[in-house]
């Protein structure tokens, strides 16, 4: 199996000093790898697919015969789609995030840390690589929107897009600072359960904010998925031809006291969080030997 | 290529690695031998800026591991004993993702591809994910990625463990070829005793510290003398006339007469010619790196395994008995 290359042939190449052209480059590799091992996994697709949709149609047909007095006429449906576009790309962001625990057990991590470019370069990479799994995730769910009584329009799905990238950059940024931490899938999938799921729950990704039980309305406010979900749910009423009995009952809009709080600002703080959540990562990241 | 002055490393109380000091010159293949638990992989992993030393110092390729961490990176190939590739993607997609973390121009890619993954025998299998190749395959794969970004230096961690032996010569061939095709140095660990024989000057280590550095052959012959192991009808007889005739101390082992002289195939002929006691059998054995580890260590490389990985297990059972207190 040697060559018969004379040395003369064999070709050299040059690893060149560090530079920003580098580390972009670092970025897009480790982008399009979570993209490569993302698509082929077809499973993977399918079962993210699996739990919105049961909120979405098991959840929402089943419940609605208890609840269309209090929906004013609006499909429970309809009126859960938000919620559920926000909680489609939140399962599949923390999955991808896992990733990164993954590469530590099956030892490719190693490979990342011992190349000549920063760790946060790595770190980025990643992150926006679970952004944009999750997001084309995202773009499955708003395929259902006419099952459900949501008009296609452009304006809206560009909207919904958006914050889902957004919330999808802040979930993965979140579950790669607990993933650096944490050596073992098993823990990481506990850790990542009893964090999401109550956050999920208190977000109102499945109930209207007004009237709630003062300890619930406390909880809801500091839950960082409820500064997603909110904007979201606006976003696609005011696409929606209804009551404004029904708009004052489903859609109130969030308030700190009796101040509410504006949608963009909303955003602006998931904003924030996801990357003062990935500067935490990063840092972490850049501090283990 | 390499230069190590006083390196030591601590990990809390245990010192891995007591001060070690050598230089390894370019283009050679150097060698560390020692049992596992001698400090060998610690000292790789801080050559590597894995690890931070807790003192001393060492360049690589003229760059200090510590203050120009990504310059020896750059200049580095790296192969660890534990697998680091990805198997849901393909081989050539393995390769691809390292040439890109390492910047290496994308218009010389795809050749250089092609001539590493030819050398270890894997360009047919290019498009194959990495999951479906055997134990033997994967580290092949992993010596050609290792070698992706032409690494002034290529340290290779226990290369061959764990593989079959056809798999293992091949390694051994491809470490050749590139001696003659690339301007290298290669830095390895093994504790394969007939491996170390390949390497142009060996290290041998045992509990963080090197007892002895030389090219083998050189090693050997500081151990001395061959072994000659005779059978005879008459032992006492036969030890008695090699110490009046030839003037050698000789005992017996596991039946048969055991002495070592030097140069012991020029001294068998003269040993039939007079020696009035019938022999009927006769082996004469060179001294092996075995011997060279037992001489610097007092202990054959198996046994020191074997009490490294009780004390190991003492500090785990201590550590198992603290938590639970």
């Amino acid at each position: 199996m040697t060559t018969t290359t004379a040395s003369a042939d064999v070709i050299r190449v040059s690893v060149p000093p560090r530079s920003f052209r580098s580390e972009l480059r670092a970025m897009k590799i480790v982008w399009r790898r979570e993209m490569i091992r993302f698509f082929n996994d077809r499973m993977r697709i399918a079962t993210a697919l699996v739990q919105p949709l049961l909120f979405l149609f098991v959840l929402g047909s089943g419940l609605q015969r208890l609840s269309s007095a209090g929906t004013h006429g609006v499909d429970l449906k309809t009126f859960i789609y938000p919620g559920v576009l926000c909680i489609s790309v939140m399962f599949t962001a923390m999955f991808s995030a896992a990733s990164i625990v993954w590469d530590r057990e099956f030892g490719f991590l190693r490979e990342m840390m011992v190349a000549p470019v920063r760790r946060s370069s790595i770190v980025i990479g990643k992150a926006l690589g679970g952004a944009t799994v999750a997001s084309f995730q995202g773009v499955i769910m708003i395929c259902l929107a006419g099952t459900v009584h949501v008009p296609y329009d452009p304006v809206l799905i560009i909207g919904i897009l958006a914050i889902q990238a957004l919330l999808a950059f802040s979930i993965t940024s979140f579950g790669l600072m607990v993933a650096v931490r944490i050596k073992q899938m098993q823990s990481f999938m506990g850790v990542m359960q009893m964090i999401v799921m109550p956050m999920f729950f208190i977000s109102g990704a499945l109930f209207p904010l007004a009237g709630l039980p003062a300890w619930l309305a406390v909880l809801n406010r500091v839950d960082p998925l409820t500064y997603a979900v909110d904007p979201m749910r606006r976003l696609v009423f005011s696409h929606l031809d209804i009551s404004p009995a029904a708009r004052h009952a489903l859609d109130p809009g969030l308030t700190w006291g009796s101040w509410h709080v504006p949608a963009l600002l909303e955003v602006a703080m998931v904003a924030l969080l996801g990357l003062a959540l990935l500067s935490i990562a990063i840092w972490e990241f850049s501090t283990t030997e | 290529m390499i230069e190590v002055d006083h390196l030591r490393k601590n990990f809390n109380d245990v010192e891995a690695v007591r001060g070690v000091s050598f230089e390894v010159a370019p283009g050679e293949v150097f060698g560390f031998l020692g049992p596992n638990g001698a400090g060998k992989t610690t000292t790789i992993n801080m050559l590597c800026t894995l690890a931070k030393p807790t003192s001393g110092r060492a360049l690589v390729a003229g760059h200090d591991v510590v203050k120009e961490r990504d310059a020896v990176r750059r200049n580095i190939g790296l192969v660890f004993q534990d697998p680091t590739l990805d198997g849901y993607l393909t081989a050539e997609q393995n390769l691809r993702l390292h040439a890109e973390l390492y910047g290496v121009a994308a218009a010389l890619v795809p050749g250089r591809m092609r001539q590493m993954l030819e050398m270890v025998g894997l360009w047919e299998r290019r498009d194959s994910a990495v999951m479906t190749f055997s134990g033997g395959m994967r580290r092949r794969l992993e010596i050609a990625r290792g070698l992706m970004h032409s690494p002034r230096v290529l340290f290779l961690d226990e290369p061959t463990i764990g593989l079959d032996p056809q798999t293992r010569s091949s390694i051994w061939s491809y470490i050749r070829t590139l001696r003659e095709t690339e301007e290298i140095t290669i830095f390895m660990t093994t504790h394969y005793m007939d491996e170390a024989e390949y390497c142009d000057r060996i290290a041998i280590m045992d509990q963080g510290e090197i007892v002895a550095l030389d090219s083998p052959q050189t090693l050997k012959a500081s151990v001395g003398a061959d072994r000659v192991r005779i059978e005879t009808d008459d032992n006492e007889a036969a030890i008695q006339a090699l110490r009046e005739h030839f003037g050698v101390e000789a005992r017996v082992a596991e039946g048969a007469v055991m002495f070592a002289v030097p140069g012991g195939e020029e001294f068998v002929p003269r040993l039939f010619a007079d020696l009035d006691v019938p022999i009927r059998a006769v082996s004469v054995a060179r001294p092996s790196l075995d011997d060279v580890f037992m001489k610097y260590t007092g202990t054959t490389i198996r046994d020191a395994e074997q009490s490294s990985a009780q004390a190991r297990n003492r500090v785990a059972m201590q550590m198992f008995a603290g938590g639970r207190r």
